[in-house]
């Protein structure tokens, strides 16, 4: 591998994963302790848990906006296009990598370089997470804030419950998302590298 | 003659239009209780908004409002439970007598305990332990005899909204609007207390989705203290013992259950794969309903991540 520093993170990069790293954090202790609220131990309490669910959804709304946004008219959206020819080629490749040939000490078959921020499976979890998951549970959250705009009956369902129901699965789905994320965080150059990285912005 | 099809079919659908109508009407018209021509000399004035009266001194004939007008079509309606009495049933049969003597307007109203107590075949009600309830509740702790069931109920057309699977936002609307009758209506209210009125939306901001609290809980359901006992609850409370705790309704183990659900609660208690699911038949409380099979489905999923996550550093640490 490479010892070569790359200027990866610039700088609204490295401040705009933190934030959403914070606030997604927040997001999910408070979602679990609402989903899970009883009366005898609460990890935190029910009332706080709202009110600390309302503000840091409103401010993963923005901050996935201003993503998506910046994305579309920037350079940065480069690295999320994705086509599908030799997808499943790439993806066995990169999966082969991560289960068998880093144990044999192989290298990487997609290295990280200016023109590739993210390997394939990278690329792939990403766009699935911030542009179909992440979409799909704000607008069942913006639902679930204003229930009076949600359709009474849906499919002869109770509309509110179908709009939770969507918010839990892909709230669910983004925060398994955030612990196997940490996890492959530890797989750079050495077990901290990555995390530092989008501190000082230089992958290694 | 060539329109005589056309002119056949036109009287085809005008005669089944005509039956129709007819059928239509009949059903509409509704059978009265054998009472209802008795009744008719009191509801004669009495189901009017206004009645005539002569005064015999000025040779006039006075018109008047009437206080209370009894609505036949709520009194007769078929699940009226009083239908079938005449006036007579409950009130003096001085009454017949027009004017009305004097005496009349101080006649005790009868409860629902003169008739209803100890009777057997009311049994399933308890009626003594509502009695009981209300007994130790705040209206009549602070108001005594000044309240009483029909304070809140109205025996000319009462009808039972808890014990059916009936739409809940009904038996919710049925039920505030029993509430708001004295609180949002102040010539009613100082009637009975020299209080001011109370600011229901002002009291309430603390509460979050205020507007849809309000169209999904019965204003009982946090103001009045459940029994195990009773399918309504009728002990009101003061409002510093009035539910404030989110969890109480928003937890697996929801107050809701034994409030506002608890008829569905007893009548099914099979589960749908939603933890309370009977709240789901009209409503979403957050942390009341949990999907058995999600949640099942989460934690093994959540496992698995962390098992392969866990085998992988270990291979990891060992071939390093």
């Amino acid at each position: 591998m490479s010892e070569e520093k790359i200027y990866l993170y610039p700088i609204w990069v490295r401040i705009w994963h933190w934030l959403n790293a914070i606030s997604f954090l927040a997001l999910v202790l408070s979602g679990i302790s609402m989903q899970y609220a009883s009366s005898g131990f609460s990890i935190i309490p029910f009332e706080l848990s709202v009110t600390m669910h309302n503000i840091t959804g409103i401010a993963v709304t923005f901050l996935t906006l201003i993503f998506i946004i910046v994305n579309r008219f920037t350079d940065n959206g480069f690295y999320y296009n994705m086509t599908t020819k030799t997808l499943a080629t790439r993806l066995f490749n990169q999966s082969k990598y991560y289960l068998y040939g880093k144990f044999k000490g192989e290298k990487p078959p997609y290295p990280i370089s200016m023109k590739r921020k993210f390997n394939p499976l990278q690329r792939l979890a990403y766009v699935v997470v911030m542009y179909i998951f992440m979409p799909l549970l704000i607008i069942s959250g913006i639902g679930l804030f204003f229930p009076e705009i949600i359709p009474a009956k849906v499919f002869a369902m109770n509309g509110i419950l179908l709009t939770a129901v969507l918010h839990v699965i892909m709230g669910f789905l983004c925060s398994l998302f955030l612990v196997v994320h940490l996890y492959l965080c530890t797989m750079g150059s050495s077990v901290g590298a990555l995390f530092k990285g989008m501190i000082t912005g230089y992958h290694q | 003659m060539k329109n005589q099809p056309i002119i056949g079919i036109f009287l085809a659908i005008y005669v089944f239009t005509g039956f129709m109508c007819f059928a239509q009407e009949a059903a509409d018209t509704l059978e009265l209780p054998a009472s209802a021509l008795e009744n008719e000399s009191c509801l004669h004035c009495h189901g009017e908004a206004k009645f005539d009266m002569y005064n015999s001194d000025s040779s006039m004939v006075l018109k008047k409002h009437m206080y209370k007008v009894i609505d036949r079509d709520l009194f007769y309606n078929p699940l009226s439970v009083h239908r079938e009495f005449s006036c007579t049933d409950c009130h003096s049969s001085e009454f017949k007598e027009f004017p009305h003597p004097l005496e009349g307007r101080f006649e005790t109203p009868l409860v629902c305990m003169d008739c209803h107590e100890g009777d057997d075949a009311f049994a399933k009600f308890n009626f003594e332990g509502i009695a009981q309830e209300y007994g130790a509740s705040i209206h009549h702790t602070e108001l005594g005899d000044e309240f009483n069931c029909w304070s809140c109920h109205n025996p000319h057309g009462y009808i039972l909204h808890a014990r059916s699977d009936d739409n809940i936002k009904d038996i919710i609307t049925y039920n505030n609007n029993v509430c708001l009758s004295c609180h949002s209506n102040v010539d009613k209210f100082e009637l009975l207390t020299d209080r001011e009125l109370i600011d229901i939306i002002g009291n309430h901001q603390w509460l979050p989705n205020q507007k849809v609290h309000f169209e999904n809980v019965r204003c009982i359901d946090c103001h009045s203290k459940t029994s195990d006992t009773t399918l309504v609850a009728h002990q009101i409370q003061p409002k510093d013992k009035a539910v404030k705790n989110c969890v109480e309704c928003h937890s697996q183990n929801s107050h809701l259950m034994a409030s506002l659900y608890k008829f569905q609660t007893i009548e099914a208690r099979s589960k749908i794969g939603f933890m309370n699911a009977v709240i789901l038949n009209e409503s979403y409380v957050i942390g009341a309903n949990r999907n058995v099979f999600l949640n099942r489905a989460s934690i093994i999923i959540f496992i698995l991540t962390l098992l392969g996550i866990a085998v992988h550093a270990i291979i990891r640490m060992v071939i390093k």
